[in-house]
């Protein structure tokens, strides 16, 4: 049964447990990355998301546990597994006096990957017109963009990226996870990325993993981690905190209130549409009301605090 | 062998629009060059030296600051610039989790920075060769023409490449901890210092410290100087001893520091 299940998995952890000196940043981890997916592996700044990065990239060398990539271990086959990913760790690894051609080119020549690839990878990052000026006059967004370049080149099926939209403005966050679902979707890759919104991993991740104090805390789909929260009903009217005192001494359970919405947990539509008529026969103007599921930014920080 | 091709190949690719690269090509064609220019002015007054005492003249201007200051500053500068590249662009990470073995790839840094040392000694022979040679032209009154220098020049600059490879692993080794230029640059400065006065105080056992040796080379040359002074008219003969105690110590100490630091970067994480 286990092997069967560690047959799909690209990436997998068996507790991984890392020390620095006196400290344990890595406690037990037991990663289960499917292939295919984008994994999304969340924790708060500090969390031992790097650490864990750089163990399954092995920069740093595993003290306990064990890591299997394709199904390989790692210390023994670390070049086989290395030529099949692609990684991006923190703030991407450019050589700044050189042009983004040059940096690419430079890789290419270590990969052994024809110069066609190159121009195919500026294309991809839309880089193509500033491919001959020094990467050091790049914007922040650009050097990204370069450096997922540089983690695509060798076309490789495993994709490791350590907060990849880092200092990217919205419309270039939106490339790169238009660019990642693209990859899984069209080209079966298997992405890993870290990151410390959830907000910004909800929208493409397929599969997610929590960690926090370098525990795992949540480990699952999307869909899994969705069926944890409960949904709750935001309503905008034009007097909030009259509204909401007034649903409770209706004996209606309010669940958080603010300057702009109240909130009521979610029971049906029916309820819903119940609430809505009971407000506005009393007065109260209802601007706007709506199912939301629970904020997974409330769940996420509910479960990393926990710890 | 072929991740030290390759890796090796980008290492010049990487630096060839640096200073780090180009300071060991325009260091000896500027040094030369201003030589020349220096013996051209000056022409007059040397119309009467004989060709080998001019050739000494001519070379020993550079040689004499080579063993002092020029080759430790040299493999100070060069080691530093090598390991720079990846510190200053965060590079060491990206650098070991390409798929080639850790070996090729800090080999490659390690020989890329070797090279750069013998390639700068080479054209330091080259060029004080060659402008020797244009002066005897541009200036036909000076006899460089009559004694050929070339093997005694290849032979010292040889020696001072043999007495740079212990200074430059330990170089290389600290260039590679510490991303910053102060503690390889200081640690460096102040052991060449010590060891140019160890070296010029004769003291017996200089030949262990490898900062001594360029110094020692250099005196390689004026142990061996010809005692008749050319006064008899004859071309006296001067020989250099190529391995000395402290070449078997500059290489066992390069040998040493390589593979130690071999150990040091598998063990250590990469930032």
């Amino acid at each position: 049964m286990r092997c069967s299940q560690r047959k799909s998995m690209v990436i997998s952890t068996q507790n991984l447990t890392f020390t620095f000196g006196s400290q344990t940043v890595v406690k037990s981890l037991s990663l289960q990355v499917p292939e295919g997916s984008i994994y999304g592996f969340l924790g708060p700044n500090g969390a031992g998301k790097t650490t864990t990065i750089k163990l399954l990239l092995n920069l740093l060398k595993t003290q306990e546990g064990s890591i299997h990539i394709f199904d390989k271990e790692l210390q023994s086959n670390r070049i086989e597994i290395l030529s099949q990913i692609g990684s991006l760790i923190e703030q991407p690894a450019i050589y700044l006096h050189l042009s983004g051609k040059e940096n690419l080119m430079n890789r290419a020549l270590l990969l052994g990957v024809p110069e066609k690839r190159v121009d195919d990878m500026l294309d991809l990052v839309h880089l193509s017109q500033a491919a001959n000026k020094k990467a050091g006059q790049y914007s922040l967004g650009m050097k990204q963009r370069l450096g997922i370049a540089l983690a695509l080149l060798s076309d490789p099926k495993l994709l490791i990226l350590d907060e990849p939209t880092n200092g990217l403005d919205p419309n270039g966050i939106i490339e790169i996870r238009e660019l990642l679902v693209k990859l899984t979707s069209v080209h079966n890759k298997t992405v890993f990325i870290s990151s410390h919104l959830l907000a910004e991993i909800q929208k493409m991740a397929t599969h997610v993993g929590i960690i926090n104090f370098g525990e795992l805390m949540f480990q699952g789909s999307i869909a899994e981690l969705e069926a944890l929260s409960k949904p709750s009903v935001q309503i905008e009217t034009d007097k909030t905190v009259d509204a909401a005192n007034f649903l409770k001494r209706n004996n209606i359970e309010v669940s958080e209130v603010n300057d702009h919405y109240l909130f009521v947990p979610f029971t049906s539509k029916e309820n819903m549409g119940a609430i809505n008529a009971l407000l506005n026969q009393n007065d109260y103007t209802v601007y706007s009301i709506n199912k939301q599921q629970q904020d997974l930014e409330k769940l996420f920080l509910a479960i990393t605090q926990n710890a | 062998m072929k991740g030290f091709i390759l890796s090796f190949r980008s290492e010049f690719y990487k630096t060839r629009k640096t200073m780090g690269f180009w300071s060991s090509v325009l260091l000896p064609l500027l040094l030369c060059l201003l030589l020349f220019v220096g013996f051209f002015i000056k022409s007059d007054k040397l119309i009467n030296t004989p060709g080998m005492m001019l050739w000494l003249q001519f070379a020993g201007a550079i040689l004499g600051i080579m063993g002092l200051l020029l080759l430790p500053m040299l493999i100070i500068f060069i080691a530093y610039s090598v390991n720079n590249v990846e510190h200053k662009a965060d590079t060491w990470k990206t650098l070991f989790s390409l798929p080639l073995s850790k070996l090729s790839v800090y080999a490659a840094k390690y020989f890329y920075a070797l090279f750069l040392v013998f390639l700068c000694l080479a054209l330091f022979v080259l060029f004080t060769l060659g402008f020797g040679n244009l002066l005897s032209i541009v200036k036909p009154g000076l006899k460089f023409n009559e004694y050929s220098v070339a093997g005694l020049l290849t032979q010292l600059y040889l020696k001072f490449f043999l007495a740079a490879l212990g200074i430059l692993s330990i170089q290389f080794l600290l260039s590679l901890l510490f991303s910053d230029f102060l503690k390889p640059m200081g640690i460096g400065f102040v052991c060449t210092i010590t060891g140019s006065i160890l070296a010029s105080n004769n003291w017996e056992y200089a030949y262990l410290f490898p900062y001594s040796h360029p110094m020692m080379a250099m005196k390689a040359l004026s142990q061996t100087h010809p005692k008749d002074n050319g006064v008899s008219g004859k071309m006296p003969e001067i020989t250099i001893n190529m391995f000395t105690h402290e070449t078997w110590v500059s290489l066992a100490v390069a040998i040493a520091v390589f593979i130690a630091g071999y150990y040091i970067v598998l063990k250590r994480s990469v930032k």
